[in-house]
């Protein structure tokens, strides 16, 4: 077992024949995701060929899942672009959509958000690396390289940094259920809770990494959640320590607003959950070899 | 609480992010936060009654709007930031000769590092009955805009908000729906308006919702909106922050943006479309994805270093843009060690590497350099910089330390 993605997955590609879109679409097709295939609008009726596999390229997701039974996607358009992808992809009957772009509009994600809340459609992203179950399935740009099969699920707001967090596990023998980059943007799809609560009811996770970051209160929140649902051990990590107040640090949502979204607060109220907090993203390891 | 915080110009990257990577242009830009002449303009487009007013850039140019305007005016002047009236940068003025002098007195004015280059002259309002606040912001925990207003107006919300919570109205307001009537006569009754305003009113309020919408605003204020001696509504001050993931719809407002207030560094990193922002110590650091740059200056803190500043070369960057990086972090003096940190995904580390060498061959620099490359063609990279004879990193820890160590002049 894991969460979100495995062998089951028949993936889609939106934005398959973009620079990105390709490149990474080789990369998991290498992992060994089936990819099945992809859109990219005018271009329907081209194959998109890498690792010897040929994937065929629709007009529209409504066609591609019609015709190839599509029930996840992975969307790499650029952000103008991007709110109606969801959209699309909601409207065809997708069941995961994981969103990578990054800088879609706040006024548009709360509008995707409350249309997406009425369907039973579950968003990972945007602004995300998305998702990989080791041995199974990969969608997004996590590093296939740098991961492991094995028993600790991985939650983050992060990319690069959760990159880091997984290849330390990996470097020291502890494999992973599934990595989910959840993204950082302020309005989102799944958040820290939601896949907390996947992997409490995973029978292959037994234990958990929560990788936060100032700005918001999403972290707070898995820590109630955590001490009122989890039997699951969670240590974590929280970036941005040092920020000074009042400065974006790169994701919309990271940015400490008067007394609200602090490291501090964020550390204290995990550590009142009974979560390890580490120092620093190297000593994730250690906590959890401990 | 809320996100009262107006943001800090901070640059960003590449406009698209994947889809610059696909070829769309990169468009690079920040959070723009509009002057109260900017915001209040906008709003009168939407309906909402403000004052009438001018920009004026010297002394002279104000005496002549206050002598159109009547002569009782106040100039106010035009910085990115609070406090201007205790710094004394707003002054009634009640003739035109109050006014250039007045004038006089707060341009190059210097309010908290920022110098006064223009202010507005404004009517002054009729008599004031009362103050209120209004606002529109996003309430990102529940995931909707939020009208917000206090009957404790002109006064600094944050404190009415955490001394007294319970003189703050907040109503959601659904995206697909937008502002119903029955919510702006809830507000109005608890602000205890009187009933013959209550009409004009729901069409301010409205009218504040359609600006913040139509411009894709982060944040609408209005503080305060007074009654006027002639019981009339008026946006005396105003106040408006817009979404910088939608400049490249909102052409106009991005052409708002006041560059003169932009720290020359950070503005060249915006236009090569590097998050940068300036910091104190002397360890400069480079480093893919915000949060691992984030990570790094912690660790450096923690190993007992000071990071020189926060920067974040994005997803896909190019060899260019790690080059102008680079030389942006060595044009700072305190500069006395860089660390790089990459950890490949959508970057890749040959292209990197590439970059740090094509810098290396432009700058004469004897600054230690630690360089720590992962995932993405990662040893593509090594090999490329193997020449360059640069200290190298296995792990962040690694790196880190060695980055201190060659800041403070020993041995790596």
């Amino acid at each position: 077992m894991s969460i979100l993605v495995d062998k089951n997955t028949r993936l889609l590609v939106q934005g398959i024949t973009g620079r990105e879109g390709s490149f990474h679409t080789s990369q998991m097709i290498d992992f060994g995701t089936n990819v099945v295939a992809g859109v990219t609008p005018g271009k329907g009726g081209q194959v998109f060929e890498a690792e010897g596999t040929r994937v065929p390229v629709f007009n529209t997701v409504r066609q591609a899942v019609e015709e190839t039974g599509a029930n996840t996607t992975c969307i790499f358009v650029p952000s103008r672009f991007a709110a109606d992808a969801i959209y699309e992809a909601a409207d065809a009957g997708i069941e995961l959509i994981v969103c990578l772009t990054e800088y879609i509009p706040v006024l548009d994600m709360i509008k995707v958000r409350s249309y997406l809340d009425t369907l039973n459609t579950k968003l990972v992203g945007p602004n995300c690396p998305g998702l990989i179950t080791p041995g199974e399935a990969k969608v997004g740009i996590i590093p296939g390289s740098i991961v492991r099969r094995g028993n600790v699920g991985v939650v983050s707001k992060s990319g690069t940094l959760t990159y880091e967090v997984v290849f330390a596990l990996t470097d020291r023998g502890m494999g992973q259920s599934t990595c989910v980059g959840i993204g950082g943007d302020p309005i989102k799809g799944l958040n820290f809770i939601d896949v907390l609560e996947m992997f409490e009811a995973d029978p292959q996770t037994e234990q958990v990494i929560l990788i936060g970051e100032i700005g918001g209160n999403a972290e707070e929140q898995a820590a109630e959640y955590i001490t009122e649902n989890m039997s699951k051990p969670v240590t974590a990590f929280i970036a941005g320590r040092t920020a000074p107040p009042g400065r974006r640090m790169g994701h919309a949502g990271a940015i400490v607003e008067g007394k609200s979204g602090t490291a501090e607060g964020k550390v204290a109220a995990l550590r009142a959950a009974g979560v390890k907090v580490a120092d620093h993203p190297d000593q994730i390891v250690d906590l959890i070899a401990s | 609480m809320f996100a009262f915080v107006v943001y800090f110009r901070i640059p960003r990257r590449e406009r698209c992010g994947l889809g610059a990577a696909r070829g769309a242009t990169a468009i690079e830009e920040t959070q723009v936060d509009l002057h109260e002449y900017q915001a209040k303009r906008l709003f009168a487009e939407h309906g909402v009654p403000i004052p009438s007013g001018e920009v004026a850039y010297t002394p002279q140019e104000a005496r002549d709007i206050a002598r159109d305007l009547g002569g009782k005016v106040v100039v106010k002047a035009q910085v990115h930031t609070g406090g201007r009236g205790k710094a004394g940068g707003v002054k009634l003025a009640n003739s035109p000769e109050e006014a250039e002098a007045a004038a006089e007195q707060i341009l190059g004015m210097d309010i908290k590092g920022y110098t006064v280059n223009k202010v507005l002259v404004d009517q002054q309002a009729p008599g004031i009955d009362q103050e209120i606040y209004l606002a529109v912001l996003i309430d990102r925990a529940r995931r909707r805009p939020m009208i917000m207003a206090s009957a404790a107006g002109g006064m600094d919300i944050e404190q009415v908000a955490d001394e007294t919570p319970e003189k703050i109205i907040k109503v959601l307001v659904d995206p697909y729906l937008g502002v119903r009537s029955y919510q702006t006569t809830y507000i109005a009754d608890k602000l205890g308006l009187p009933q013959e305003l209550w009409r004009d009113f729901a069409k301010l309020v409205a009218g504040l919702y359609d600006c913040f919408v139509s411009n894709d605003a982060s944040l609408t204020e209005v503080n305060p909106l007074v009654i006027t001696g002639e019981g009339k509504l008026l946006a005396v001050d105003g106040k408006m922050s817009i979404d910088d993931n939608s400049l490249a719809r909102q052409s106009r407002l991005a052409e708002m943006r006041d560059v003169e207030e932009e720290p020359e560094s950070e503005r060249e990193a915006r236009l090569a479309g590097i998050n940068f922002i300036q910091l104190d110590g002397n360890i400069g650091c480079m480093v893919n994805g915000a949060g691992l740059a984030m990570s790094t200056m912690d660790i450096i803190k923690l190993f007992g270093g000071e990071p020189a500043n926060f920067l974040d070369i994005g997803g896909g960057a190019k060899a260019e843009q790690v080059a102008t990086a680079l030389r942006l972090i060595l044009s700072d003096p305190n500069v006395e060690a860089v660390l790089f940190n990459i950890f490949g995904g959508i970057t890749r580390g040959d292209e990197v590497a590439r970059g740090i060498l094509e810098a290396l061959g432009e700058i004469d620099t004897d600054v230690p350099m630690v360089v720590r490359l992962a995932g993405t063609n990662a040893e593509e990279g090594r090999e490329i910089l193997s020449e360059a004879e640069m200290e190298t990193a296995a792990t962040l820890s690694e790196a880190a330390r060695k980055a201190v160590a060659a800041a403070q002049g020993e041995e790596m």
